[in-house]
């Protein structure tokens, strides 16, 4: 099925899946902490807005509240505690722009083709069209792992850990048109417990490295007194 | 007939010529407004162009055949690119030739000689913008195609003009990839035409500038033609990204009504981009050159995305 016969809510969220695959990019380049927890935000409020095009056409009304609870949580919520924390770190200005930019981009879309061709056999199995989102959802939680592996700081590290989520979260609404009620608390609440928790590390890594470039923890030793 | 069509796509190529300073005039007049100056009238380009048709054209010793003839290489190069996009009508016949990589290549040719010319003379700073221009359009180029192919792959041609007409006949459907490949080819024409976050239009004292760096040696109608030529080019990319995206309103007969129509839809559009361009300019402030190719990576990848999410997203397995 091509997009000419989807009626126009669901272009619509085909359009707003795509716009949440470019913030994940957004992500991946950006230098600036605060900029990039902006467009961490963004994300969320995408990934909720699918989410609440799903519940309008489909018969799942717990999508509703589903819908609000990612905006409340992703677009607000986390955002937010993440907004402190940077400022309570004195990170708010900090900048670090990638090493090689292109490399890094053409590595990125390397997955997006990847994730695409991953998903090829399931969606020519099915005949419901939005399960293309499926790919682009496979590529923001790539994209989200990518992010981890080349950022060194651990603040955006945890930028690209919840966009993984983010992705995931998106993978499953337009699916299977969302998990239970109570696997979906579970799992915000988890999302919610680990951002308190991540919080906490963060103070104990820059108390006990003096930075939050994790990778200074490679060059930890253990100093043994020799007798 | 055909007498009549060829006569129509004339008067629109002499069209783009008139228009082109007027579209300069109207951005630094809406420009001047923002910054809350009053600013010189929109006719101020054709008095300046005027003007320096008057004058002498003064050359350097060193300067060679080639500098005298870049100005009209240039001019006619930026014009029969300017003359292949659809302006008002879209059934001419220099449909033939609307090709994107025609227009790229017409593009490519007179920014060739104009680097050319800047180096010809030989003083340090035309050197200096040819080497800038030649890095700019090098990262450009490849992100202008990858958001024409963007089009060409909906439209299953790369002529402008059946890209238009398919973009009509669809008119209800939302798709990603024209909204990546658009914001693509919004960056890729202000960088192309040396608007503000990547080259400065207003000043030649800058160090950092690239497009007044190679044409400073000129004068009189050869710095005339150049400026000129300029214009068109932007006015060619408004023209491109008006009719291509949003080409509500482009004239597809010959009746007069159609073409009147026309006319009025373009212009407005053209002057809604100025308004937007003006706005843009005012509120962003110059990059380093070093950051530009950070600006067309950005371009670049916009226009992959589009490509991207057509296949994915928009063809179905």
């Amino acid at each position: 099925m091509s997009l000419e016969h989807l009626p126009l809510l669901q272009q619509l969220m085909v359009v707003l899946a795509a716009m949440a695959l470019f913030t994940s990019f957004v992500l991946l380049e950006q230098a600036r902490l605060v900029a990039a927890i902006h467009a961490f935000a963004w994300q969320g409020v995408l990934v909720a807005m699918v989410t609440a095009i799903v519940a309008a056409s489909s018969a799942h009304a717990h999508l509703f509240f589903s819908a609000a609870l990612t905006l409340g949580l992703k677009g607000v919520l986390i955002p937010w505690m993440l907004h402190r924390l940077v400022r309570r770190l004195e990170l708010d200005r900090h900048s670090e722009p990638l090493r090689r930019p292109a490399l890094v981009t053409m590595a990125a879309l390397a997955l997006v083709i990847f994730s695409y061709w991953l998903v090829l056999p399931i969606v020519q199995q099915e005949l419901i069209f939005t399960r293309n989102i499926v790919a682009v959802s496979l590529a923001v939680v790539l994209v989200g792992l990518l992010m981890m592996v080349i950022r060194t700081q651990a603040v955006a590290q945890v930028l690209g850990f919840m966009s993984m989520e983010n992705g995931l979260f998106l993978a499953a609404v337009s699916a299977t048109g969302g998990m239970p009620l109570m696997v979906e608390l579970g799992v915000a609440f988890d999302v919610l417990v680990a951002m308190v928790l991540f919080g906490v590390f963060f103070f104990q890594i820059r108390a006990s490295i003096d930075s939050l470039d994790v990778d200074r923890m490679n060059r930890l030793t253990e100093r043994v007194d020799e007798p | 007939m055909t007498v009549a069509a060829w006569g129509l796509a004339l008067l629109q190529a002499l069209l783009y010529v008139a228009l082109a300073p007027l579209l300069a005039g109207w951005i630094r007049k809406v420009k001047a407004r923002l910054q809350n100056r009053r600013g010189a009238v929109i006719l101020q380009p054709y008095r300046d162009i005027y003007k320096l048709f008057g004058k002498e054209a003064r050359m350097a010793h060193t300067a060679s055949l080639l500098f005298r003839a870049a100005p009209y290489i240039v001019f006619t190069a930026t014009w029969l690119a300017a003359a292949a996009v659809p302006l008002v009508a879209t059934g001419l016949p220099t449909a033939a030739i609307a090709d994107v990589i025609v227009i790229a290549g017409l593009l490519a040719l007179a920014r060739f000689f104009l680097a050319l010319a800047g180096m010809d003379v030989g003083t340090a700073f035309g050197g200096m913008g040819a080497s800038r221009e030649m890095l700019v359009s090098a990262l450009a180029e490849p992100a202008m195609l990858m958001a024409v192919f963007t089009l060409a792959m909906t439209a299953h041609s790369t002529n402008l003009v059946s890209v238009v007409d398919h973009q009509l006949a669809s008119v209800d459907l939302l798709r990603p990839s024209y909204l990546f490949a658009l914001a693509g080819l919004v960056l890729v024409a202000i960088a192309e035409s040396g608007r503000i976050p990547v080259d400065n239009p207003a000043t030649h004292l800058e160090l950092t500038m690239i497009h007044e760096a190679m044409i400073l040696e000129y004068s009189g109608r050869h710095l005339a033609l150049m400026d000129w030529a300029a214009q068109l080019k932007l006015l060619l990319y408004g023209a491109l990204v008006a009719n291509v995206f949003f080409p509500w309103g482009i004239a597809r007969d010959a009746g007069i009504g159609s073409l009147g129509l026309g006319l009025a839809v373009v212009i407005a559009k053209l002057a809604l981009l100025g308004v937007a361009l003006a706005v843009s300019e005012t509120v962003l402030a110059k990059m380093r050159v070093f950051r530009v190719p950070a600006f067309l990576n950005l371009a670049l990848l916009l226009a992959l995305l589009g490509l991207l999410s057509h296949v994915i997203l928009e063809v179905g397995a």
